[in-house]
């Protein structure tokens, strides 16, 4: 058994999380400037300057790259030879969280759901945050960290489609979704699709299917070409950078599949904007 | 592209019409921001026929809720926020002589046809940009409802502050034909 102090993975955590407010990640950087040379249209090619320029600002005067600094979204894999000492790892993590967010200047943004009232004093700033864990072997923790902001969530979607739909329906689907966000996610866009599963199941895969390298290659060779086929149904869209009118859309499509009942073919997207803040740390 | 712009607040009449959508302005001079609770307290105001915390005449509004300012800054990252939540509102203010609202999303019906009959103009900004336009802001002050938190209504002085018209004055909409445009069927 390896024990990890407490105050090790609160650090860890903080650290993720003051660097991504700031530091657009370079998947990202290099997907929007291969986006500049092959977008057509001069306004959105404008837009996409401003974003890149607006990196450059953020990283060298370490301010948040958008006043939407999301919420805590961490997706964890714990050894099943690893104890944290002096505490949880939930705990850890939540500290970690609130800690960056406050010390860092970063918006609070987690809300009662009806009351609409913010949790900042009652359970803590930014608090709490959304974490999902996998066991795993040997005596390491891996953390995966995004801040998700609120305009690219409101316009993810779920649904469960016959198993007759196919990949023709999966294509449909995701396009359906796309095209009803318009311009409000802030495109261009990452767009995370889970296929198969559970209900539950394709929804937490296509949130972590946003967390690969923009533009990695997905190792299933059947998913690359689904992947390769959406990205250019896609961006025939016309959407653009912000929604004003343009080619490059999306900038990149990421598939996770999962084993499914024989009975349903469980669909999610969910939405990345172009400020995709996402880091990881082994510990 | 259209044409770009160098505009100082409060806009008049003349200046609004030679707007079109895809054109890009950039503003120098006063911006008022407010999001959903205090244009619910604004147009209430109007309804009683009562004084604003700010002359609406030439004004612009810039839909936003910033980051915490650092120590000794004005402003944290200070990018648009979606429009819609505002659809609302916005026509009475235009009504009342609101030339320019900023923020990013779609508008409904109402708020376009009071931007033709009314002359205003709806403006995007980029989102996520919150850093690069949080630069552009010079000076912040708390004009009312400091109560509502990151939601009161500020007087930000900007420097060129980049926007690009959505909706213009003729009931165009940049939404929608910048995507007709490179839409492949
Ligand atoms: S969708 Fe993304 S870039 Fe746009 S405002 Fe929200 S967090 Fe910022």
């Amino acid at each position: 058994m390896r024990y990890i102090p407490y105050d090790e993975v609160v650090k860890a955590v903080k650290n993720l999380i003051a660097y991504s407010a700031s530091n657009l990640p370079p998947d990202a950087i290099d997907a929007l400037k291969k986006a500049i040379e092959k977008e057509k249209s001069p306004v959105s090619r404008e837009v996409l300057k401003q974003i890149l320029e607006n990196a450059d600002i953020a990283s060298s005067e370490t301010r948040p790259l958008c006043q939407d600094t999301g919420l805590a979204v961490f997706f964890v894999k714990v050894g099943e030879d690893v104890k944290i000492e002096g505490g949880t790892l939930k705990g850890a993590i939540n500290q970690g969280t609130e800690e960056a967010y406050r010390e860092n200047y970063l918006r609070a943004s987690t809300c009662e759901p009806f009351s609409r009232a913010n949790l900042k004093d009652k359970i803590g700033y930014n608090l709490p945050a959304i974490i999902h864990f996998d066991l795993v072997e040997g005596d390491k923790i891996e953390i995966e960290y995004a801040a998700k902001g609120g305009g690219s969530e409101n316009v993810s979607r779920a649904t469960v489609l016959p198993p007759a739909s196919g990949k023709e329906g999966i294509i449909q689907f995701v396009k359906e979704v796309v095209s009803n966000g318009g311009g409000n996610p802030c495109p261009p866009l990452t767009v995370g699709v889970g296929i198969g599963g559970t209900f539950e199941k394709s929804a937490i895969s296509s949130k972590h299917a946003l967390f690969r390298d923009i533009g990695s290659k997905n190792p299933d060779p059947e998913l690359a070409e689904l992947e390769a086929i959406l990205l250019e149904e896609l961006n025939k869209l016309g959407i653009g950078a912000m929604g004003m009118g343009g080619t490059q859309t999306v900038l990149a499509v990421h598939i996770e599949a999962n084993p499914c009942h024989i009975a349903s073919l469980p669909v999610s997207v969910n939405i990345q904007c172009h400020s995709s803040r996402h880091s990881h740390i082994t510990i | 592209m259209g044409n770009s712009y160098h505009l100082t607040t409060p806009l008049s009449n003349d200046e609004v019409e030679k707007l079109k959508a895809g054109d890009i302005v950039y503003f120098t001079g006063v911006l008022y921001t407010a999001r959903d609770a205090a244009h619910k307290r604004l147009v209430e105001l109007l309804e009683k026929g009562e004084e604003l915390p700010f002359p609406l005449e030439g004004a612009v509004i810039y839909f936003v809720g910033p980051t915490p300012p650092k120590p000794g800054e004005p402003i944290g990252s200070a990018g648009p926020t979606t429009s819609y939540r505002m659809d609302s509102y916005s026509p009475t203010l235009i009504k009342h002589g609101l030339k320019g609202m900023i923020g990013k999303g779609k508008r409904n019906q109402a708020v376009k046809d009071a931007c033709v009959q009314h002359k205003a103009i709806y403006f995007g900004a980029t989102g996520g940009a919150g850093a690069l336009l949080g630069k552009r802001v010079k000076s912040s002050e708390i004009i009312a409802y400091p109560e509502l938190g990151p939601e009161a209504i500020r007087k930000l002085e900007v420097e060129n502050f980049p926007v690009t018209v959505i909706n213009d004055t003729y009931g165009n909409d940049l939404y929608q034909q910048g995507r007709e445009l490179y839409e492949i069927k």
